[in-house]
């Protein structure tokens, strides 16, 4: 009889062991995954193309659609790359096939990884499994969709300002932005070119660390990549003992935090310091208070320059154009969205004569005092923890006509992205049943200890990744897990255990 | 932007309908009239949200360009393989006898 | 009024590496079109760039040539700019913080050592190469459209950029002729001008004598040679002092000189500077040359041009050395001076017959040369020229051009003198009359009749000899 294979609920590393046991075939096993996809794809939309064959005989994944693929449509969610087919793999796909994961497709992703909520996407947004009227956060949204929803077991993103961990943390489950150059960028449809990571997408940490230790290391093709100074290390244990926990005030406490995102990653400190960790407070005022706007100059500098070689002459689409600057101009008008215009337009004047040293310049000035500050707050202390998010999943068009509130959804998450350092969302608890993330902040190449501390608390949290609306009663797998500290760390009813 | 003061601003950011139609001209984006007047807006309310960062006197920091601290990544002067020309063409709109063909440079 | 040109050049020189500057794809002319590109000079999405490191460290011995202070913390920077051959949308060079700088090069000259200051030398990529079609000349006026050839896109080029010291035309030259043979010597470039390996760009302004002011300057583009160069810049230079002297003023303005007729065409007008944008490339980590590098290759720079040029200097005249050194040929001088040639005579045979010859001087035998340069009055001057001729040629003996004497019977060859004498009388009476340069006319005349096989100097000698007799 053939096995019943519960997408919703396997892991990889589950879904490995099985593979290795013969319990399951790699056919069946993507088929499962293709299964689940066809039922539950339709409503939710995570997939721009799924592939019918892979080479491979390990464990499926899904690639955010920033991600070259050989001989795979790779369209970045814009007009301007439809139908392109690369013709050679980045690195990280190199990579996953050379472990031999089967790509199941290409998930949803804001055009050019541009946005919070994959509502910028050319082909329609994406939705959240836990309520399909929502986002899933963006800028990866269609893989933290994909992942939640069991559609794949796991996925890779790409984060920039929080495009891993935002989406991760609207959609409950684990993101791992990685520290900058520990992650090959050849290959992945370049946003802001300093900022830029790819990271795994999971349901359990020690997922996204066994799929970072198959991407992660030095790139020859790469020449901001360096090698990991240690090997990777899969998490065990459940203690936090002599761990210093740093909770900056400004992270914590930011206007715009709501109230049920708040009170559930204090209680996730809480746990925290119940396994034996130190938590103290630090400050990081400037990043806080300076790190959107500095993100919001340097990344759309970056990208203004990365996107000129969409131009309808090599690749892509191509508009009419009597000459050869009409046919670039309306190329890119008509291939490029709103978004990208916006920082296109954006950062093309903060680096024109007469801008650049007030605007760019002052910007990569700020960089350094929010590095400084992270150092610092790292001298006292191994971990900094904050919300991921400052909301839960919002409702689809709530922002999309606002710019600046859209750019608020990473206030928290982008101060460590510019500091180059790694990030952690795992899954905390929900605020009016919807899942909030607890992000952990890392010193640079602190992965492992990162991994370390998020799955001891993973453990002690017992969050359920699968969506409430997909709970049954009788379900025997993963939920149950009792919590270590305490009756009831959120505060839910049995219903809703987490 | 929230968790910042909105209304605090030393220097006045605007930007013109001249300034956006130079910069769309820099970035050779052919912007429709309607879009040239919502960008005027929408990039008038973001430059004044960013241009907070002006607010600092940073005289004596250093800009960083780049967040981890390598130097010296080069390789070997050896050649590899190049791509196919099928491949380089491959998704080239319009090729024409192995180059790529655009319209010329007009005034 | 007196002007004063002021003048500085932009020189780019295709560093004759195995590879791009970005890329593995190897370099090479003749490839099929398209044929040695990859994601990164095709720029497709997600490509990304990494350094050639012998493009690094040729740049910088280049840097070391030119007296430049070598940089401890040196940048690549992207300029920002829209171009068919540009694929990127941006190029990727050195802005701010270029390998070299604030160096030197020396001529000498017979006023002593003039000291052209270089401003920079820095790295960069070339642009691919294009083909317009449709029109007359091939050029993109009036063509219908074009096609792109990405092999040249991503060479490595290092850009040399001078200060405005250099006063005249015939300077520029000089000095182009001197750092050109530096580059070669350096084996880090071929520098040819009429292969595109070498471009030059001048920028032209002209000033009150005796002043120190900087007026408006010009720029101009594709000349393709340094003859060319030359001659634009002494264009460009009588059209400003036209302008100037006529009450106008110059404009900053890109021209093209036209060689064949003497025609200075501004490029169209453009409303704007254009805008590069530059900000440091964020893919590419800095460059911090270690000191045992920079030493290393210090230690390697061969003896350089302007050094050897002062060296010949007290044994040839300044003009002469010059001619040899640029010429690649002053090793073969002196070689074939340690093989007893007469060091004023090889090098007039080297000058005059060898540089710019396209000869390969190691393929020359300083011995042979040496014998026949020896040989020289003794030998039919046709047989001469054609040993000369033929030197470079692999195996070359001058055994058997030695083997032919000129006549220098003088029995033999007074009947002739006397004859061509009697026959010119016009001539004669004008030679007596104080014309010496004559005496050319009447040797030529004998060493016609003789079919060339005749002694020269005999015959000049009994020419001359005859004619002053009574």
């Amino acid at each position: 009889m053939a096995p019943v294979i519960d997408t919703l609920r396997l892991t990889a590393e589950e879904a490995a062991t099985l593979l290795e046991g013969g319990e399951v075939s790699a056919g069946e096993l993507r088929a499962a995954y293709l299964d689940a996809i066809a039922e539950r794809d339709p409503q939710l939309h995570c997939f721009l193309k799924t592939v019918d064959e892979s080479e491979g005989d390990g464990v499926p994944i899904a690639l955010k659609d920033v991600i070259s693929t050989k001989g795979v449509e790779t369209t970045a969610g814009s007009k301007i790359l439809s139908g392109y087919v690369p013709v050679f793999d980045s690195t990280v796909a190199a990579r996953c096939k050379d472990a031999g994961l089967q790509l199941l497709g290409k998930t949803n992703t804001d055009e050019f990884a541009m946005g919070s909520s994959t509502e910028n996407s050319a082909f329609g947004p994406s939705r959240n499994p836990w309520d399909p009227t929502r986002v899933p956060g963006g800028s990866g949204g269609g893989s933290a969709a994909a992942v939640t929803a069991g559609m794949a077991p796991w996925a890779l993103g790409s984060d920039t300002g929080g495009s891993i961990k935002q989406p991760s943390a609207l959609c409950g489950n684990v993101g791992l932005r990685p520290t900058y150059g520990s992650v090959s960028r050849y290959g992945i449809v370049a946003f802001a070119s300093s900022l830029d990571q790819v990271g795994p997408v999971a349901k359990t940490v020690r997922d996204a660390a066994l799929l970072y230790s198959i991407i992660a290391g030095r790139d020859r093709c790469d020449s901001t990549t360096a090698e990991l100074p240690e090997p990777v290390r899969l998490p065990e244990g459940d203690s936090l003992a002599g761990l210093r926990i740093g909770v900056p005030t400004e992270l914590n406490e930011a206007e715009g935090i709501e109230p049920g995102v708040r009170e559930a990653v204090r209680k996730a400190i809480e746990l925290a310091e119940g396994l034996g960790a130190e938590v103290g407070e630090c400050s990081l005022p400037r990043s806080v208070r300076y790190g959107l706007p500095c993100y919001y100059l340097i990344a759309p500098a970056e990208a203004s320059s990365n996107l000129s070689r969409y131009d309808g002459v090599r690749f892509g689409i191509r508009a009419e154009g009597e000459s050869y600057q009409e046919l670039v101009e309306r190329t890119r008008d008509e291939g490029f969205g709103d978004e990208p215009k916006r920082r296109i337009m954006l950062g093309t004047y903060a680096l024109s004569a007469g801008y650049y040293d007030a605007f760019y310049g002052q910007a990569q000035k700020v960089r350094t005092l929010i590095i400084d500050e992270h150092r610092e707050a790292f001298d006292r202390f191994d971990v900094l923890a904050c919300p991921t998010s400052p909301t839960v999943a919002f409702p689809i068009g709530e922002r999309a006509a606002d710019p600046l509130a859209m750019y608020a959804s990473d206030l928290l998450t982008i101060p460590s992205c510019l500091a180059g350092l790694p990030g952690l969302s795992i899954p905390c608890g929900l605020s009016d049943r919807l899942p909030v993330g607890l992000q952990l902040i890392g010193p640079q190449f602190g992965e492992n200890l990162l991994f370390r501390v998020g799955h001891a608390l993973e453990e002690a949290i017992g969050f359920d990744t699968v969506p409430l609306r997909w709970r049954t009663r009788s379900d025997p797998v993963r939920g149950q897990i009792p919590a270590r500290v305490g009756s009831d760390p959120t505060g839910l009813t049995p219903e809703e255990t987490v | 932007m929230s968790g910042l003061s909105l209304t605090l601003t030393q220097f006045p950011m605007a930007i013109s309908r001249e300034e956006v139609l130079h910069v769309a001209g820099l970035a050779w984006l052919a912007l429709t009239a309607e879009e040239v007047d919502r960008l005027t807006g929408e990039l008038d309310k973001i430059l004044d949200a960013v241009g907070i960062v002006a607010e600092l006197d940073l005289a004596d920091v250093p800009p960083t360009s780049h967040p981890l601290d390598l130097v010296n990544v080069w390789e070997e002067d050896v050649p590899r393989d190049s791509l196919a020309l099928e491949d380089v063409l491959a998704s080239a709109p319009e090729p024409e006898n192995g180059l790529f063909r655009v319209p010329t440079w007009r005034q | 009024m007196t002007w004063e040109p002021v003048i500085g050049l932009e020189v780019h020189a295709h560093l004759k590496t195995r590879t791009k500057m970005f890329c593995r794809c190897a370099v090479g002319f003749g490839a099929e079109p398209n044929t040695q590109t990859c994601p990164v000079c095709l720029a497709f999405p997600g490509a990304l760039p990494v350094v050639n490191r012998t493009a690094v460290e040729w740049t910088i011995k280049l840097g070391l040539a030119l007296d430049c202070k070598i940089a401890e913390h040196a940048v690549f920077s992207r300029k920002n700019y829209f171009y068919f051959d540009n694929p990127k949308g941006y190029q990727i060079s050195q802005y701010d913080l270029p390998s070299c700088m604030n160096g030197k090069m020396i001529l000498p000259t017979a006023e002593g050592n003039r000291a052209i200051g270089i401003v920079r030398a820095h790295i960069e990529e070339d642009a691919a190469k294009t083909v317009h079609v449709g029109g007359r000349t091939g050029r993109i006026r009036g063509a219908d459209y074009s096609l792109v050839d990405f092999n040249r896109g991503g060479t490595p080029l290092v850009e040399i950029v001078t200060a405005p010291d250099i006063r005249s035309a015939e300077e520029a030259k000089r000095f182009l002729q001197l750092l050109r043979q530096t580059i070669v010597e350096l084996g880090i470039s071929d520098a040819e001008m009429e292969k595109g390996t070498l471009r030059v760009d001048a920028n032209v302004s002209v000033r009150p004598e005796g002043s120190d002011e900087l007026r408006t300057r010009t720029e101009l583009k594709n000349m393709n040679s340094f003859n060319f160069v030359a001659r634009g810049i002494d264009a460009e230079i009588a059209r400003q002092i036209e302008v100037w002297e006529s009450g106008g003023e110059v404009r900053q303005e890109t021209y093209d000189f036209d060689a064949t007729t003497g025609a200075l065409t501004p490029h169209r007008a453009k409303e704007e500077a254009d805008d590069y944008r530059y900000f440091p490339e964020p893919d590419l980590v800095p460059v911090e040359p270690p000191v045992e590098l920079v030493e290393r290759l210090r230690a390697e720079l061969p003896e350089l041009p302007a050094a050897r040029i002062r060296r010949l200097e007290a044994e040839l005249d300044l003009d002469r050395a010059i001619v040899l050194v640029t010429g690649g040929l002053d090793r073969l001088w002196a070689d074939s001076v340690a093989e007893g040639a007469d060091k004023i005579a090889v090098a007039n045979v080297i000058a005059n017959n060898l540089v710019g010859a396209g000869i390969d001087p190691d393929a020359v035998s300083a011995k042979e040369l040496a014998r026949l340069v020896k040989a020289r009055d003794r030998i039919p001057r046709f047989v001469f020229d054609e040993a000369i001729a033929k030197l470079g040629e692999p195996g070359f003996s001058a055994d058997p051009y030695l083997a032919q004497e000129a006549v220098s019977d003088e029995a033999e060859l007074e009947p002739i003198v006397a004859r061509i004498l009697e026959a010119n009388p016009g001539q004669v009476a004008a030679y007596r009359g104080g014309k010496d340069g004559l005496l050319g006319f009447f040797v030529g005349q004998v060493m016609k009749e003789t079919g060339g096989k005749a002694n020269a100097r005999v015959v000049s000698e009994l020419v001359r000899a005859r004619l002053n007799a009574p």
